[in-house]
């Protein structure tokens, strides 16, 4: 009787978008859905009661120790090899891979780690695509000369937003980087003597290393794994570290943490400059790869679906963020005939995650 | 210059006023900033173009342009106010005892959803809104107002005297406000809690509906985006005002309206979208409470 009306009201309120038939197949297809999930429910076979413990203790055995460090090794040889037998689609993919496992291990940092909403962190990675934009471009320096100053600046301006954070708490501090986010967005676009507004920058070099250019697909998909590779360890050696417990503590409770003697105000600018940091990685390589930048990929939706990757992934866990980062961008892929309604899955899958798995699929239960 | 200036802030400011008055209510009693809010207002305007459409093909607005109208208006306002209502029972009300980071992911969720349930239903290219009015107006004071624009004004303030006079007389109303100021000791006293935050989010829905039929009207052009960067600026204004105060967001609404319409012809208009923002986090470090706004103590 329930499901009849879940069906018929969601119905009724799809009706004046696509008319009469296709309403009628939504109250089939919920009718569906809705009864077989009660049914199940009364069974006791909901996802929670099955799959969700095997995930568990999954994740229970990766952390475990000795088995790991031998997967690690596997893995790794599987990555060298890649190139030797993937054709060049494939390593495109993955090169994409690498700087969105890059962004979402940066973005976890602030979001995961020191567990402050940050919703403009595709301003982060546009201001590092774009410092190397304009070095290599308008100066004319190379890729490794240009990287140094391009971290600093996105560093610097990760400090710079970390200030009006201190002062803000939960959801206000969305907001503001949300408008952070948007506006270096509109400067990017409209700034046309300095960035070329929505035309974009384009014939940016990419690395090279004594006289030899990386910017074949194969040679550049070392560079990016590389930089995956050294963002993995730093990242979780961070996380382990007098700075990372703090961190910790401060998104636990943050009066607590201030109490035993963190400071609030240091760690808070940390973990936006050290995220930041990473972006910058991210969009030099992003940069050098695509030869070509415009605002057009720093929108809003680029750090929603950053945020995603943390939270499908498991807030705060590391493995999960490169797992929810890989299934994200290589997925849509993957399934080319559905990418229109990639975003409407993602938009259903976020809140579903919250209902159902707040701590992502791979995130251990908050203790 | 100036007063026509003034004019067309005013009518942009009382949009954004109904759809701040809809973020602001729900933070007030939810503490949630209801990131969905301003695809409703997306929908609302959608909704008005194809009801009127639909009312057209049937021949109504032959026979009656009000009778038709009208209709187009109650419709969309009982649809989205539907919507509204669907919203929070499915993607809200299963948090509401969780972390405050879960309903504002659950509402970005519904945001995207709801973008591209519409982008896909209804196509990605900009839908037309048939011209009503036309620019048909008068002149006051060397500015030339439009009929659409006295309507939108006078619209808008009715719907914000009557939602004041609603939450101030009414026993609903008496309910919202206990509810804002405490939840459990609302409940306490016999107050259904999950009603009153269902009618909470039915009216702003409805108030957002008719603001998206409205801008629809002004501008003639409908997208499925048009709901994040109103929503947006609708937020900015519930903050300007002071968020959970009503009257703070009607004066917000028209305070960052007069401000967007100033800048763009006094500064520049490419950063039109950007005032918004830069008025945004100006306002939240220096008085994040906002102009009518109390500032709270965190409770530890």
């Amino acid at each position: 009787m329930r499901s009849i009306l879940v069906a018929f009201w969601l119905a009724f309120l799809f009706l004046p978008f696509k008319g009469p038939k296709a309403a009628l197949m939504l109250f089939a297809v919920v009718l569906i859905i809705v009864s077989s999930w009660t049914y199940l429910k009364r069974r006791g076979r909901t996802l929670r009661e099955k799959v969700f413990p095997r995930i568990n203790a999954l994740r229970a055995m990766s952390l475990s120790g000795k088995r790991l460090s031998l997967a690690q090794c596997g893995l790794l040889l599987f990555l060298i090899a890649v190139p030797f037998f993937a054709g060049d689609y494939v390593l495109d993919v993955a090169i994409l891979c690498g700087i969105y496992i890059i962004l979402a291990l940066g973005l976890n940092v602030v979001v995961g780690f020191a567990g402050l909403l940050n919703l403009g962190f595709a301003a982060f990675y546009a201001i590092g695509a774009y410092s190397y934009a304009l070095l290599n471009v308008r100066l004319g320096l190379g890729f490794w000369e240009s990287l140094p100053v391009c971290l600093l600046i996105t560093t610097i301006s990760g400090f710079v937003l970390a200030v009006p954070a201190l002062r803000l708490r939960g959801d206000y501090l969305a907001i503001v980087t949300l408008g952070f986010g948007e506006i270096i967005r509109l400067v990017l676009n409209n700034w046309d003597s300095f960035t070329n507004g929505p035309n974009g920058i384009s014939e940016i070099a990419p690395p090279r290393v004594y006289g030899l250019s990386l910017g074949g697909l194969d040679k550049y998909y070392f560079v990016t794994l590389a930089a995956v590779i050294l963002s993995y360890i730093v990242v979780k050696r961070v996380r382990l570290s007098k700075m990372g417990r703090a961190w910790i503590a401060m998104r636990e409770d943050e009066i607590g943490a201030s109490s035993v003697g963190i400071n609030i105000t240091m760690y808070k600018l940390y973990s936006f400059a050290f995220g930041a940091f990473w972006a910058g990685v991210a969009g030099a390589l992003f940069a050098a790869k695509m030869r070509f930048v415009s605002p057009d990929s720093f929108t809003f939706m680029e750090s929603v679906l950053m945020l995603c990757m943390v939270i499908l992934g498991g807030l705060g866990s590391i493995a999960g963020v490169i797992l929810g980062a890989v299934v994200l961008v290589a997925l849509p892929e993957a399934l080319r005939e559905v990418q229109s309604y990639r975003m409407l899955a993602l938009g259903a899958g976020l809140i579903l995650m919250m209902i159902f798995r707040p701590q992502g699929l791979f995130g251990g239960a908050r203790k | 210059m100036l007063f026509q200036q003034i004019i067309n802030g005013l009518t942009v400011g009382g949009v954004y006023a109904l759809i701040a008055l809809g973020y602001t209510m729900v933070y007030g009693i939810l503490e949630l900033i209801n990131f969905a809010h301003g695809e409703i207002y997306m929908l609302g305007a959608y909704l008005g173009i194809i009801l009127f459409g639909f009312f057209t093909s049937v021949g109504l607005t032959s026979h009656s342009l009000a009778l038709s109208f009208a209709l187009t208006i109650a419709l969309s306002v009982l649809f989205c106010s539907a919507y509204g209502f669907t919203v929070e029972r499915i993607a809200y009300k299963p948090l509401r005892n969780a972390p405050r980071l879960s309903p504002l992911i659950s509402a970005i969720g519904v945001s995207i959803f709801l973008q591209n349930y519409v982008m896909l239903t209804q196509g990605a290219t900009d839908k037309v809104f048939p011209d009503l009015l036309g620019s048909a107006g008068f002149d006051l004071l060397g500015a030339r107002i439009t009929y659409l624009q006295v309507l939108i004004i006078g619209v808008s303030f009715l719907l914000m005297l009557a939602l004041h006079l609603y939450v101030t007389k009414t026993r609903m109303g008496k309910a919202m406000r206990a509810v804002a100021q405490d939840k459990v000791m609302a409940s306490l006293v016999g107050i259904n809690v999950d009603s009153v935050i269902s009618v909470t989010f039915i009216i702003g829905s409805g108030l957002a509906a008719v603001a998206g039929i409205m801008v629809a009207m002004y501008y003639g052009l409908v997208n499925y985006f048009i709901g994040y960067i109103a929503g947006i600026k609708a937020f900015t204004a519930a903050v300007l005002g002071g968020i959970g105060s009503i009257p703070g967001a009607m004066f917000g609404g028209i305070f960052l309206g007069l401000i967007e319409s100033l800048g763009a012809s006094y500064i520049s208009s490419e950063y039109k979208d950007a005032y918004a923002f830069a008025v945004l986090i100006v306002i939240l470090l220096i008085r994040p409470a906002g102009i009518f706004g109390k500032s709270t103590e965190e409770k530890v």
